[in-house]
């Protein structure tokens, strides 16, 4: 790994550099707090705390994603033959100022998608560099499910703020050696230790709580399932998808057909556990019928399920949902209510 | 200001610890600042966890089917219903609030025997995206709200904004803020008087239909299609919704801009003359699209064609489920390119005796 040291006016110029074969993306400010948009050459990311309100996934598992395209035309003889869609060709991009909760989600995504193409194609295409945070938002909950303020995963370089108002870039894959600064300098080696240091102080305060994995994998699933908490949890939720929607680590999709004058596509596009379509057979019968077993998907999918198949939780704790839930429920509290669940021997 | 809070917790437990009602469906603080959670008290002790504030902004009437379903005796579903009066709810209810249970009412939806209304004259409630605007997108980790005026904290931020600067579009065009219903009223009635109520209905309805057309698509272009605002409203409660149908589909379900705009006009039109402009929808957008201008839209339209409102009078029939024989009908007699333009319907000629 290489520490360089990058004055900050030379941001936007790295920046515009890799924009010349390449499309930047990154938060800007907003009357309402950061949001992912395109950066034009010249600027630079919004440093405000806390991730943006769009979830990273849509460069990733973008909605709508086309997957195979035909011909419905009656004269033609390979009609209804599934072909690749044209690939948008060359279409690099370069993700900046992504926090370390939205780089850890595509990694944790990138586990189901591992044999997937269209998503792996797009990792393939993208640069992430990360942005540390020097102060989290009332709703960061990043390491509690196993993430970190200053954490790499899923990076190819990550800023750090330095003093004199100089920026650290840690090179942290060959792909980010091949995009680094050419005006970053080597850094100190005093550099190097006092972010040592820092991710040292951060690593102690994440074992001040305790991991909820293990306790949570311990449990019964059974009685876990059959907690009578979950009611109560389901009580005021809309089953709308806004949680599943903006989370970055929802990945679930549907598939449909869509033709129009001759020419169809085959596309994948986000759907959401909440919805009651999502569950339903072709009988018309519904296993997840009523309200509260689409929210308990939700959560033992997030805390249960993919740990038990992958090993994280398929959470990083960025709170979004916790913010855009029209009718307050914090995921938080739910972990909470399934670790005392799991604490009381269940 | 009346301390309303207390006084629905302390008819909640009243009603609760009498046994008059099963459930008192009301508000419980947010996780965050600025936001609030439905929540059913159903013991005297759970009655303190009950709030009120003005981020109250989901409309509870919205839950109200189901807190009644969920406090009668358990059955199967081919059991007959009990003999006897099934247990009742109470439900806190500002104007909009309690004319949206009027409509619950006229549509079969909940009985009005079942209910004990305690109806709250409102104030307007807050926005709080007006309120993240003011202060720049900054965060917010504590508001104290006062009877004229907020105080907003954050890393590094002290603010005080004028209350009414802050209250949502449609709660300062209410006309209507005293509940309509209620078998308590818990503060002295508020009347408020001259308000524009479709000033921002009429600043659309002057532009040309191309600048319109603009206008709604850029509107609706950040939507996600996540239907909060749809669950959130009480009068979207079709088992399936159109969206949701699959045999036939009628809507496709991802974000090409025809299928996204296809479901809010179709939405809208399925709230006319039912709306009551209560701004759930609104408020529960995460994305703040502005969607209650087309129902607001609406609401001008059947005043003007039919002269009702929505939720007014129990035994009023719906103007659109209903027919009488001096309905307008302008867009049918009067043939291709008439009928009632956005002034409403054109003066009708004296029929020959
Ligand atoms: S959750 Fe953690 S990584 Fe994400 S923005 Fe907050 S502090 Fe940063
Ligand atoms: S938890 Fe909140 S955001 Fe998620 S479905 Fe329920 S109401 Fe919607
Ligand atoms: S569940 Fe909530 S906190 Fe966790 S990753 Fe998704 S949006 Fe973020
Ligand atoms: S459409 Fe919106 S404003 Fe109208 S009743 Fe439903 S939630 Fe309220
Ligand atoms: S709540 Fe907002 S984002 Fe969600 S479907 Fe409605 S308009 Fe679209």
């Amino acid at each position: 790994m290489k520490l360089l040291r990058l004055p900050r006016q030379a941001l936007a110029d790295w920046l515009a550099a890799l924009g010349r074969d390449a499309e930047v993306f990154g938060p800007k400010a907003t009357a309402e707090g950061p949001a992912l948009a395109s950066l034009a050459p010249g600027e630079t990311p919004d440093e405000a705390p806390g991730p943006p309100k769009a979830p990273l996934k849509t460069f990733f598992f973008p909605q709508p994603e086309t997957l195979a395209v035909f011909s419905t035309r009656r004269d033609d003889p390979e009609a209804h033959v599934l072909r690749p869609p044209r690939l948008e060709a060359g279409r690099r991009v370069v993700l900046a100022g992504v926090r370390p909760c939205d780089a850890r989600s595509v990694v944790l995504n990138a586990l189901p998608f591992a044999g997937d193409p269209y998503f792996q194609a797009r990792c393939g295409a993208t640069v992430l560099i990360g942005a540390a945070c020097a102060e989290t938002c009332g709703t960061c909950f990043c390491r509690w499910t196993g993430g970190d303020p200053l954490g790499t995963e899923g990076l190819d370089l990550l800023l750090h703020p330095a003093d004199g108002g100089d920026l650290l870039v840690e090179v942290l894959t060959a792909k980010g050696e091949g995009a680094a600064p050419e005006a970053g300098r080597p850094a100190a080696a005093a550099d190097a230790e006092g972010l040592a240091a820092r991710r040292e102080a951060s690593r102690r305060a994440a074992g001040r709580a305790p991991d909820p994995r293990p306790p949570l994998a311990a449990v019964d699933l059974l009685a876990l399932h059959g907690a009578p908490f979950w009611g109560r949890v389901a009580e005021p939720c809309l089953n709308c998808g806004a949680c599943t929607f903006l989370c970055p680590t929802c990945y679930c999709f549907d598939i449909q057909d869509e033709t129009l004058r001759g020419r169809g596509r085959r596309i994948r596009y986000w759907d959401s556990c909440m919805f009651p379509l999502f569950t339903r057979h072709a009988s018309g019968h519904n296993p997840r019928g009523a309200k509260f077993q689409r929210v308990r998907n939700r959560f033992l999918h997030k805390f249960r399920y993919f740990p038990d198949r992958y090993g994280p939780f398929s959470c990083v704790g960025c709170g979004r949902c916790i913010r855009e839930c029209p009718v307050g429920i914090d995921v938080r509290e739910v972990l909470r209510e399934m670790l005392a669940f799991a604490g009381r021997g269940a | 200001m009346p301390d309303l809070a207390g006084q629905i917790r302390a008819a909640a437990r009243e009603l609760l610890a009498a046994g008059e009602v099963a459930a008192v469906l009301g508000f419980a603080p947010g996780p965050l600042p600025m936001t609030t959670r439905p929540f059913a008290a159903r013991t005297p002790a759970e009655a303190d966890r009950l709030t009120w504030n003005g981020f109250c902004v989901m409309n509870p009437a919205n839950l109200l089917p189901e807190i009644l379903a969920a406090v009668e005796p358990p059955r199967g579903p081919k059991d007959p219903p009990p003999e006897g009066p099934l247990p009742k709810v109470a439900v806190v209810a500002t104007g909009c609030w309690s004319r949206n249970i009027v409509v619950q009412i006229q549509e079969g939806r909940v009985r009005r025997e079942r209910l004990v209304i305690l109806g709250i004259p409102s104030r307007g409630m807050i926005d709080r995206r007006k309120v993240l605007r003011r202060v720049g997108g900054r965060e917010i980790r504590r508001v104290e709200e006062g009877a004229h005026e907020l105080r907003v904290e954050g890393p590094g931020l002290h603010e005080t904004i004028p209350r009414w600067e802050v209250v949502r579009d449609n709660c300062r065009t209410c006309v209507h803020p005293t509940p309509v219903v209620y078998d308590r009223l818990l503060a002295e009635p508020v009347e408020r008087t001259g308000v524009d109520r479709y000033a921002q209905v009429a600043e659309i309805e002057a532009m040309t239909p191309e600048d319109r057309w603009a206008w709604f698509r850029r509107e609706i272009a950040p939507c996600l299609r996540c239907y909060a605002c749809r669950n959130v409203c009480p009068l979207c409660y079709c088992p399936t919704c159109f969206v949701d149908d699959s045999r036939p589909q009628w809507v496709g379900k991802s974000l090409d801009p025809a299928d996204t705009a296809l479901f809010h006009l179709l939405r809208a039109y399925h709230c006319a003359g039912r709306c009551t402009d209560c701004g759930a929808c609104e408020s529960a957008c995460p994305m703040g699209i502005r969607l209650r201008l087309l129902t607001k839209k609406l609401e001008k339209d059947v005043l003007e064609l039919f002269g009702t409102e929505a939720g007014l009078d129990p035994g009023a029939p719906l103007p659109l489920a209903a027919f009488r024989p001096d309905d307008p009908d302008e867009f049918l007699t009067a043939g291709p390119g008439g009928g009632a333009g956005p002034e409403g319907p054109p003066p009708r000629e004296e029929e020959p005796a």
